[in-house]
């Protein structure tokens, strides 16, 4: 029956194609029948924009119980279910807001004709080029043709023409012909990226999109036009006419470039990745990510990548250089330079050494300007990380001048460094060379070139692991792509370091028993936890007892700073 | 023909003084024959008092959906505490219709004056007239015409010393005839591409211009609140029809002797005495073929229908088209609309196909192009229409076209949609033999193509 008196847990009960079924209160009628499988196809409505209600493709009849006027009180069919008044036209169901009772058939022969219609006009000026176009695997167009489409074209009549390659900025080139006008892209510079540089000129079937005079599609979001596109007409000039998609593994990621740790998917085909795009978290990123974050893949293939160990700059293997580390390492005053770039099972581990070689922790942060949105001024996808296994209780600088003046002081005998570049970090090549440096990363930097043990790591689409954002989400991802022949992961070499200079066994076999060391101590913040429970998922840490340290961040998507004080 | 053979005089209202050669547009000769007086009465009443006599008057908008004005004016959100805005639609872009240019031309000040009134009654804030982009001559006439009642103090800040002010601005148009669409006439005032919007949830007397309370009339509409005010409510409805109170002009175009324009209490004549007496006839030697009633966009009459049905009160008709009485429900009890009131005749020489090609040309160049059954479905059309005519016509088109406007019909944002369908529809399930012809006449007949693959 109907039960029009909300519910504690808000949910509305809605008639969906003849089933009583339980939605939440203020939720389109598209979404409300996702919920319960029915998919009503769409191309201009997005969750995360606002609803322009213009392809037409989401109409499904709708209809209410009817009241009588002076009553108030429903009128009744004859075998006592409340009569229904069906809106004459269909409506759209972006535009539509689900109310108690309202009944909604998304599969009815009028609704079915609906989708054929709307198909068949969508087609008609469509250049129907899908050999070519690289949209051609993940189409709205193509799924909804096959899916509600007639199958067949009654046009006869010459097709539109329009400009095929048009440059909208510096990532995006645009393909007039494949436009559907749905106007995501427009809502999304403006709502989004607040960057309102793109609209429609000309008009009815002949309109295009077009930046506005002396404009370009050049923020650091315009990628994201191109992943909203519903059809093959906005395309990444990065990406043009490289790759079918059908041929691409997709694997989750956390995008490095900031701690605001936007969920992606890298696709890769044969162990090379070829693309960054967001995944989806209402949490974190929406459906957004930066262009800048999408780069990051190709710094696997960069030309300073560390393909094999050296001790002294000779080339060595794996296990010899590792034992030349514990060699220098052991039995010194150790400085360990820890790295907010480093994953949280790396820091966990670098904690743990630390702890057993007495040695003094410093940490470098990276800064640059926040914009607002996702890219925060903490450059790092893991400051957080480092505070949750304890291995810094400060907040750190980009500036290690308290290394700088251990080493000139001589209080240091040897460097454990993970990653970075310490010259770069304020550090003087005169001290630098003071102690002997073991270095552990997958790029070559200043500090890197003079170490005495060079280790090799994996880059983060290599590897699998985790990273605490600045809301303290934890959240994991997994290896995309196999490393260079011979590398390993850091946390192997680690703990192979750490083993060797304790003489104690921990057993490693792999990220989930780390995990069980990690959330082994009750006091953690990570007690508990599961490597499984990271999958995909953003897990809340609570961050309070950091709320004292001066976090960079400002207000953005999805995140209010912990501290007001810069 | 109808068995009333008396010539109907015109009762003229609005159009009062648009051919007397001794009224200029100027506001003295409006003050010399009792203008502004009715602004001082609407003044003397309370805001409410002037809406509920609207209200009584049963007065419908003029611009082409006949909804009662009076009615519309409820709908306004005033729990918001938005500022309320009132608009003037001065766009007249319906092919046939060119009444409101009369009135802007002749008679701004009547104009004014029926806006005054009205923004009084709904308590606006700040009064627009949305005039269309090819009346250059009408809105600097408006111009002048609101400057002379601004210092007259009839407009503007504390109109008769009341201590209310509102004061109207004229806002050229942006050319295109979807900007005569109430919301998109709205987004364009904004300054934007005038795509109309979506109801839900942007209804004008909620969300309208800048997301407040607005008001879109017709000019004739705003015209007709003067005489309601002037005359009171009960009297004004007392000319013309129940529910079809009041006069209306109508502009009549097309092949007949005497085209022009003509104000008529509503239901005061037929179709046929408008065109066989009033307008003087066809051409000789012609005969009537159809007429479109309201506007391009109204549904086409053929000359040889029948019309019969049950009016609402019970008695039946049986109308043959010069029997259809010239009122709001008249049309529409044809299965078209009296819409913006202009009436398009179509003698004997006209071929229909190349009628309802003009007519595809025009929708096809006027869609918006936001919505996608309108924006592919008017210019599929189009291209039909236009490949019928250049002699390549195919047996399965008039199907088709019928098809497609049945794919376009209800499914569109704004009712641009259904202005593009019905004329379709209209056109071809009423001339199908017409259209067929085409097809057999054509000299080269275009190749069965067999079904192409999407």
């Amino acid at each position: 029956m109907i039960a029009p008196e909300h519910k504690p847990t808000d949910l509305i009960a809605v008639n969906l194609n003849g089933a009583e079924v339980e939605v939440p209160e203020g939720i389109n009628v598209v979404e409300a029948a996702a919920l319960h499988g029915s998919e009503v196809p769409h191309y201009c409505y997005h969750p995360k924009l606002s609803v322009a209600g213009n392809c037409r493709m989401c109409l499904v009849e709708m209809g209410t119980p009817i009241r009588d006027r002076s009553s108030g009180e429903l009128i009744l069919e004859e075998d006592g279910s409340p009569k229904i008044g069906w809106v004459p036209k269909p409506v759209i169901g972006c535009a539509t807001t689900v109310t108690p009772g309202m009944h909604i058939r998304t599969e009815s022969p009028l609704v079915s004709e609906c989708r054929e219609g709307i198909m068949e006009f969508l087609l008609v000026n469509h250049p129907l080029d899908c050999p070519i176009c690289d949209q051609a695997g993940e189409c709205s167009l193509q799924e909804f043709a096959t899916d509600y489409g007639r199958g067949y074209s009654r046009y006869v009549e010459r097709k539109n023409v329009k400009p095929k390659r048009t440059r909208l900025g510096p990532r995006v080139t645009l393909d007039d012909e494949r436009c559907i006008l749905c106007s995501r892209c427009i809502r999304f510079c403006q709502e989004v990226a607040k960057d309102d540089v793109l609209g429609f000129v000309d008009r009815g079937s002949f309109s295009t999109l077009t930046c506005f005079p002396g404009k370009e599609l050049s923020n650091n979001y315009s990628l994201n036009t191109v992943d909203l596109c519903p059809v093959g007409a906005l395309t990444s000039t990065d990406f043009r006419f490289k790759m079918r998609v059908w041929f691409l593994k997709e694997t989750p990621g956390i995008c490095t470039e900031s701690s605001a740790g936007c969920n992606t998917l890298v696709s890769s085909r044969e162990g090379v990745v070829q693309r960054i795009t967001p995944r989806r978290n209402d949490r974190v990123n929406d459906a957004w990510m930066t262009d800048s974050g999408r780069e990051l893949y190709k710094a696997v293939k960069s030309e300073n990548r560390i393909l094999r160990p050296s001790v002294n700059g000779m080339d060595h293997t794996m296990d010899g250089a590792i034992a030349q580390a514990v060699e220098l390492l052991a039995g010194r005053k150790i400085g360990v330079v820890a790295s907010c770039r480093s994953t949280v099972e790396e820091q966990f581990l670098v904690k743990r050494l630390a702890d057993c070689l007495s040695a003094k922790v410093f940490l470098r942060g990276h800064f640059g300007a926040d914009d607002g949105i996702l890219l925060s001024s903490d450059r790092t996808p893991n400051l957080r990380g480092a505070l949750a296994v304890d291995l810094f209780d400060l907040y750190p600088s980009d500036h290690l001048k308290d290394l700088n003046e251990d080493l000139a002081a001589g209080n240091l005998d040897g460097l454990l460094v993970m990653g970075e570049d310490l010259v770069d970090a304020g550090v003087s090549e005169v001290n630098l060379a003071k102690a002997p440096v073991v270095f552990l990363g997958a790029h070559h930097n200043g500090t890197s070139r003079s170490a005495a043990v060079v280790l090799p790591g994996l880059s983060v689409f290599e590897k699998a692991g985790s990273f605490i954002n600045r809301s303290f989400f934890l959240q994991g991802f997994e290896s995309a792509v196999p490393g260079p022949v011979g590398l390993r992961p850091e946390w192997k070499t680690l703990s192979s370091i750490f083993e060797s200079i304790s003489g104690e066994s921990l057993a490693l076999n792999d990220l989930r028993s780390l995990w069980e060391l990690i959330s082994e101590d009750g006091d953690s913040v990570l007690a508990g936890i599961k490597f499984s429970d990271l999958a995909g998922k953003s897990f809340q840490i609570n961050g309070e007892r950091w709320s004292h340290l001066p976090f960079v961040e400002r207000q953005a998507l999805h995140f209010e700073p912990l501290s007001s004080e810069p | 023909m109808n068995a009333r053979t008396d010539t109907p005089t015109e009762r003229r209202i609005i159009l009062r003084h648009a051919d007397d050669p001794n009224y200029s547009n100027r506001i003295q000769c409006y003050l010399r024959e009792g203008g502004y007086e009715t602004l001082k009465k609407a003044f003397s009443m309370k805001p409410e008092e002037v809406g509920e006599e609207v209200l009584k008057s049963g007065v419908r908008g003029r611009g082409g959906a006949g909804f009662p004005a009076g009615m519309k004016w409820k709908f306004l959100d005033r729990k918001s505490g938005k500022p309320i805005y009132l608009i003037c639609n001065a766009d007249e872009s319906e092919p046939g219709t060119f009444k409101d240019r009369q009135i802007i031309y002749k008679d701004p000040h009547q104009l004014i004056e029926g806006m005054m009134i009205s923004a009084y009654a709904i308590q606006a804030k700040q009064a627009f007239i949305y005039v269309r982009a090819e009346f250059h001559e009408g809105a600097r006439i408006l111009d002048r015409a609101i400057l002379e009642a601004k210092e007259r103090g009839y407009c503007g800040d504390n109109v008769l010393g009341s201590g209310y002010g509102c004061d109207i601005v004229v806002h050229r148009g942006a050319g295109a005839y979807i900007c005569g669409e109430e919301t998109g006439l709205i987004e364009s005032l904004e300054g934007k591409r005038p795509n109309p919007r979506i109801k839900p949830p942007y209804f004008p007397a909620v969300l309208g211009l800048y997301h407040c309370p607005t008001i879109v009339n017709n000019v004739e509409t705003l015209c007709n609140v003067r005489h309601v005010i002037e005359m009171g409510g009960d009297a004004f409805a007392r000319i013309g029809k129940p529910n079809n109170t009041g006069t209306r002009i109508w502009c009549v175009s097309g092949q007949v002797m005497k085209p022009g324009y003509y104000e008529f209490e509503c239901g005061a004549l037929t179709l046929g005495q408008m065109i066989f007496e009033v307008c003087g006839g066809l051409r000789p030697g012609r005969s009537l073929k159809a007429v479109i009633p309201g506007g391009s966009s109204a549904k086409v009459l053929r000359a040889d229908e029948r019309f019969t049905g049950t009016h609402k009160d019970g008695t039946d008709y049986d109308w043959g088209l010069e029997d259809v009485p010239l009122d709001f429900d008249g049309p529409m009890a044809a299965g078209s609309m009296s819409g913006s009131g202009g009436i398009i005749v179509m003698d004997d020489t006209v071929d229909v196909v190349e009628a309802m090609a003009n007519v595809n040309a025009f929708y096809a160049h006027e869609s918006c192009g936001q919505c996608t059954p309108c924006r592919e479905g008017s210019l599929w059309m189009r291209k039909i229409t236009q490949r019928m005519c250049s002699g390549e016509a195919r047996p399965e088109d008039p199907d088709l076209l019928l098809s497609i406007a049945r794919q376009i019909e209800g499914r569109t944002i704004c009712a641009f949609g259904e202005a593009a369908a019905w004329p379709t529809q209209s056109f071809v399930s009423k001339f199908k033999e017409e259209f067929v012809r085409k097809s057999s006449a054509s000299p080269e007949p275009r190749n069965e193509k067999s079904p192409q693959l999407i």
